[in-house]
């Protein structure tokens, strides 16, 4: 018995070394940039540069639309198949899980082919619908997580009764799913949203290939041209995803009771 | 009796005529299906506009030329020596990154959720696999490059301290184990996040039965635990190698374009036509397509067989 | 019990700083079918696991005929054990859980059928082999989980609240036929339960458990009668209870409603003009008519609950009030609510119990 215990203490360890010894010698070496002496100067660069600032704001806002559109999107469907429609369970799922076999080179390779301006739907025509094309690109890649939280959020509450009990109260469709069945599902749905952020923030391909100002190509720029910012990005980067999945973990602490977690 | 499509639920079919009531549950809310519809259908165009339409559109473009006209040209085109060690460096590490990460993953998820360690070790660990699992893409490389590369933390650690030279004993972050190593940073706590739903399903009663019939732990694992186990292994096997499959970001931060994975061919091709053929770059697509989904379906197979026994 | 099989020696359990057995003094014989009984949480699968291995008692020793156990692993004590969830391996047939033990201790195949054909005739599932656990009803799972116990031929059997995930029906005729396979093979049983009707009906003798402690120890027809404590007499059955006042405390004499009676289970102890709690089963109280009971007492039918064989009467006395069972008569219907009745009770049906 102490025996197991031993070799449990010690894959254990083996693992947390693996994970923290890169970020530990990434914070070394991001302090690394004045000669001699360990500064936060990498750091005073990233902040200053324009570009940081610009490149994360527009990620940010991206990364929220993204959001919202997950929601519209996912939300009733995720209702409605658990209400109503249980036969379209296997396809709505196989759907969802789609984004996790097809990588996303292939599908922003599809959307340029697809969509391009000359094409009967312009996304990559205009700026503007290049951005719209973009949050569209990054909701496909959030919806199995967007999906999966929901779901796990209804299964939590009696999406059928509460339903009965709102249509008997006159609440029409819309209301009851803005009103009765979002609010109860907000802490997963949050879950989802928070994961979102994470993904978006990073993300680097499609926003390379739809030429589009996110941090994601800034990140790379920076990272063939300059020596210590890079590493000083990279626990940004780090922090910002430790952000997000924290906030999951506390919004999982006033999730119903019976909610399973998200992680 | 399992081989119809069709006895996906057992406990259905084993129900009889019980089996019949949700069918005429479902007949009577016939009259609630277009509101029904309506909130499915945003979420189906959707996905056949940005999911299906676009997979399908590289899939036929890879049979088509410059004019328009069928070909197999561009799959024959595949076999240049360049995209054929392209296909063969990704594979290889996507491989080893998933079937090591798999391991490597399964080993400390079961250390910790079943090796009587405290639980907020593993309230712990399964947080920080949350963040690693999603700490990929260009930051990654850039850590590792601070940890592994010619100035990197450890590298120096190893040189001055333990007199060993990493660099001049053949590695190099930018090859095929140093990208793998790399992957590895989030495909452990991927298998970690997925595999521990799973790990809490072996019920602890299953291994105390087992012990109260004489069984040795290692029987109970080999005869038990992994052959319960081995549905969710090989679907996580096979996600971690499409994640892996697929990744460029890490890869492309780290090495430029100077190692040749498929993604970054794919990536090189679609900037700037580097292949000088719109079609083979389709067909550069549609492999990748075909060894994901081929992955996936080797998954279903095998996990279909073993339905025999899911519930 | 001279011969000892099994013997539990002062066993005591803390989980933390939290005791929950509370030195337990057991002996068991050889081929006894016996249950430990007593309410939630009073550390009946504490106990369980202690003899079949999967917790280490804080103090005392596990002795089998003869050897301390006490530090040997589950794996090596022979001890089968059947769970409450059934805990069959949901990836082998029934023929391959049945056949487990004997797969792992290296019997060779065409015994090992053998065998499995041999149990399953014996649960009455012959021709279930290739079935998944799933495929089975919630009895039938039960069964063969029993099976899969008894295939390797341990020389125990431990069963934690086996029948307490089973519909009532199947509850009873599972509860018979495990009594009768047990009683084919002979082997020494231990039954948990919270039940206490199960663990009249199939035990050879009850060990009642209350927080960790003994209460009582003994064949189902003494712990019924006899109770040793108002905890076993209370969770044993059902009790009714008289308040008297202790008249003559030499004499043995109670003053109950006017009547003066002797109770010959006063205890010594007891103290003339103190109230003291008559208590007695309701099959010892009869509606006073023929049989003469020496304390008789005039009330009225509050309540008729009819179980089928036996009727169940709640009578209102005033002060007091009591559970009676008359047998049912198809020719008499019971008295009706409001019914006003004389009851009576023989003094030597009385007990008196403290604490
Ligand atoms: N592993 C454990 N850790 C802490 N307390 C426990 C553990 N197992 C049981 N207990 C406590 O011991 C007491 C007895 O439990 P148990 O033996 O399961 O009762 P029973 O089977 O009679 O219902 C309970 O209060 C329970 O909470
Ligand atoms: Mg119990």
């Amino acid at each position: 018995m102490k025996r197991s215990r031993l070799w449990a203490w010690s894959l254990f360890g083996i693992g947390a070394a693996y994970f923290l010894i890169p970020l530990i010698a990434t914070f070394e070496f991001s302090l690394r940039m004045r000669r001699g002496a360990y500064s936060w100067d990498a750091y005073a660069a990233v902040f200053a540069d324009p570009r940081f600032q610009a490149t994360f704001s527009y990620s940010a806002f991206i990364a929220l639309c993204t959001i919202v559109v997950g929601i519209l999107l996912v939300v009733p469907a995720a209702y409605f198949v658990r209400l109503r429609l249980p036969h379209l369970r296997p396809i709505i799922e196989f759907v969802t899980l789609l984004p996790l076999i097809i990588p996303p080179i292939i599908l922003v390779f599809g959307y340029i082919r697809l969509y391009n301006s000359s094409s009967w739907l312009p996304f990559t025509g205009s700026a503007l619908a290049t951005d719209l094309l973009l949050v569209f690109a990054y909701a496909t890649l959030s919806l199995p997580l967007m999906y999966r939280a929901v779901d796990t959020g209804l299964r939590t509450i009696d999406v059928g009764t509460l339903t009965e009990a709102a249509t008997i109260l006159g609440a029409n469709q819309v209301t009851i799913l803005a009103r009765i069945i979002l609010p109860n599902i907000l802490i997963a749905v949050l879950s989802g949203a928070f994961l979102t952020f994470a993904i978006v923030m990073g993300e680097f391909v499609i926003a390379s290939l739809l030429s589009r100002p996110a941090f994601g190509p800034y990140l790379q720029l920076i990272g063939a041209n300059r020596a210590y910012e890079p590493a000083a990005l990279a626990i940004i980067s780090f922090i910002i995803t430790w952000g997000a999945m924290g906030t999951i973990q506390l919004l999982a602490r006033f999730a119903p009771k019976t909610a399973a977690r998200i992680d | 009796m399992s081989n119809s499509p069709s006895t996906a639920n057992p406990a259905a079919v084993s129900a009889g005529p019980v089996a019949t009531g949700p069918v005429g549950g479902s007949a009577a809310k016939l009259f609630l299906l277009p509101a029904g519809l309506l909130g499915v259908a945003p979420f189906l165009i959707f996905a056949v506009m940005f999911l299906i339409a676009p997979t399908l559109y590289l899939v036929t473009a890879a049979f088509v030329d410059s004019a328009g006209n069928i070909t197999i040209d561009n799959i024959l085109a595949l076999s240049d020596p360049q995209i054929v060690s392209a296909y063969d460096i990704s594979l290889r590490i996507s491989l080893a990154s998933a079937g090591i990460g798999a391991a490597i993953g399964l080993a400390i998820a079961l250390a910790v959720i079943r090796g009587g360690l405290p639980p907020q070790l593993r309230a712990a660990l399964m947080t920080f696999s949350g963040v690693a699992s999603n700490f990929a893409g260009v930051p990654l490389a850039f850590a590792f490059l601070a940890t592994l590369g010619r100035l990197g933390l450890v590298t120096i650690i190893l040189r001055t301290v333990f007199g060993v030279d990493l660099y001049r004993s053949g590695f190099n972050i930018l090859s095929f184990w140093g990208l793998t190593i790399t992957y590895l940073y989030f495909q452990i706590p991927l298998m970690i996040v997925i595999i521990a739903p799973a790990i809490d399903g072996l019920r602890r009663e299953w291994s105390e039965a087992a012990a109260t019939l004489g069984a040795k732990p290692w029987q109970f694992w080999r005869y038990v635990g992994l052959p319960v186990l081995w549905p969710n292994l090989l679907g996580t096997l096979s996600l971690l190698f499409a994640n892996a499959f697929g990744a460029i970001a890490t890869a492309y931060a780290l090495t430029g374009s100077s190692l040749n994975i498929v993604p970054i061919l794919l990536y090189a091709q679609i900037r700037g036509d580097v292949l000088h053929n719109p079609g083979l770059g389709a067909a550069l697509a549609l492999g990748m397509i075909v060894i994901t989904a081929f992955a996936n379906v080797i998954y279903l197979v095998i996990r279909t067989r073993a339905e025999r026994w899911l519930k | 019990m001279a011969e000892q099989f099994l013997s539990i020696e002062k066993i005591v359990k803390s989980f933390g700083g939290n005791t929950v057995v509370h030195g337990v003094d057991l002996g068991f014989g050889k081929g006894e079918f016996i249950s430990l009984l007593g309410p939630s949480g009073c550390g009946k699968t504490t106990i369980l696991r202690m003899i079949a291995g999967f917790e280490r008692p804080t103090a005392g020793r596990i002795v089998v005929e003869g050897k301390d156990i006490t530090h040997l692993s589950p794996n090596q004590r022979k001890i089968g054990m059947v769970f409450q969830a059934y805990a069959l391996f949901p990836n082998m047939n029934v023929a391959d859980n049945i056949g487990f033990g004997l797969k792992v201790a290296g019997i060779p195949r065409d015994k090992a059928r053998a065998r499995v054909a041999e149990m399953l005739a014996l649960i009455g599932l012959s021709g279930f082999e290739k079935r998944f656990p799933f495929e089975l009803s919630g009895g039938q799972q039960q069964r063969v989980a029993l099976a899969r116990a008894l295939a390797p031929r341990p020389r125990m059997l431990l069963l934690d609240e086996p029948l307490s995930a089973l519909d009532a029906k199947i509850r009873v005729s599972l509860r018979e036929q495990i009594r009768a396979i047990q009683r084919e093979l002979g082997i020494t049983t231990i039954f948990v339960t919270h039940d206490q009707e199960e663990a009249l009906s199939i035990s050879d003798r009850i060990v009642v458990l209350n927080a960790g402690k003994v209460e009582q120890f003994g064949t189902p027809f003494e712990v019924y009668n006899r109770p040793a404590s108002r905890f076993v007499a209370t969770f044993v059955g059902t009790l009714n209870t008289l308040q008297a006042t202790v008249a003559d405390a030499a004499k043995k004499t109670v003053a109950i409603d006017g009547q003066v009676v002797t109770i010959p289970a006063l205890p010594a102890t007891a103290r003339s003009g103190e109230t003291v709690a008559l208590t007695m089963r309701p099959e010892a109280i009869a509606i006073a008519n023929g049989v003469p009971r020496d304390i008789v007492l005039d009330g009225t039918v509050s309540e008729v609950n009819f179980l089928g064989s036996v009727i169940r009467l709640k009578i209102d006395l005033g002060a007091n009030a009591i559970n009676l069972d008359i047998f049912n008569d198809q020719h008499t219907p019971p008295p009706a609510h409001g019914t006003p009745v004389r009851i009576g009770i023989a003094s030597g049906d009385v007990l008196v119990l403290d604490g």
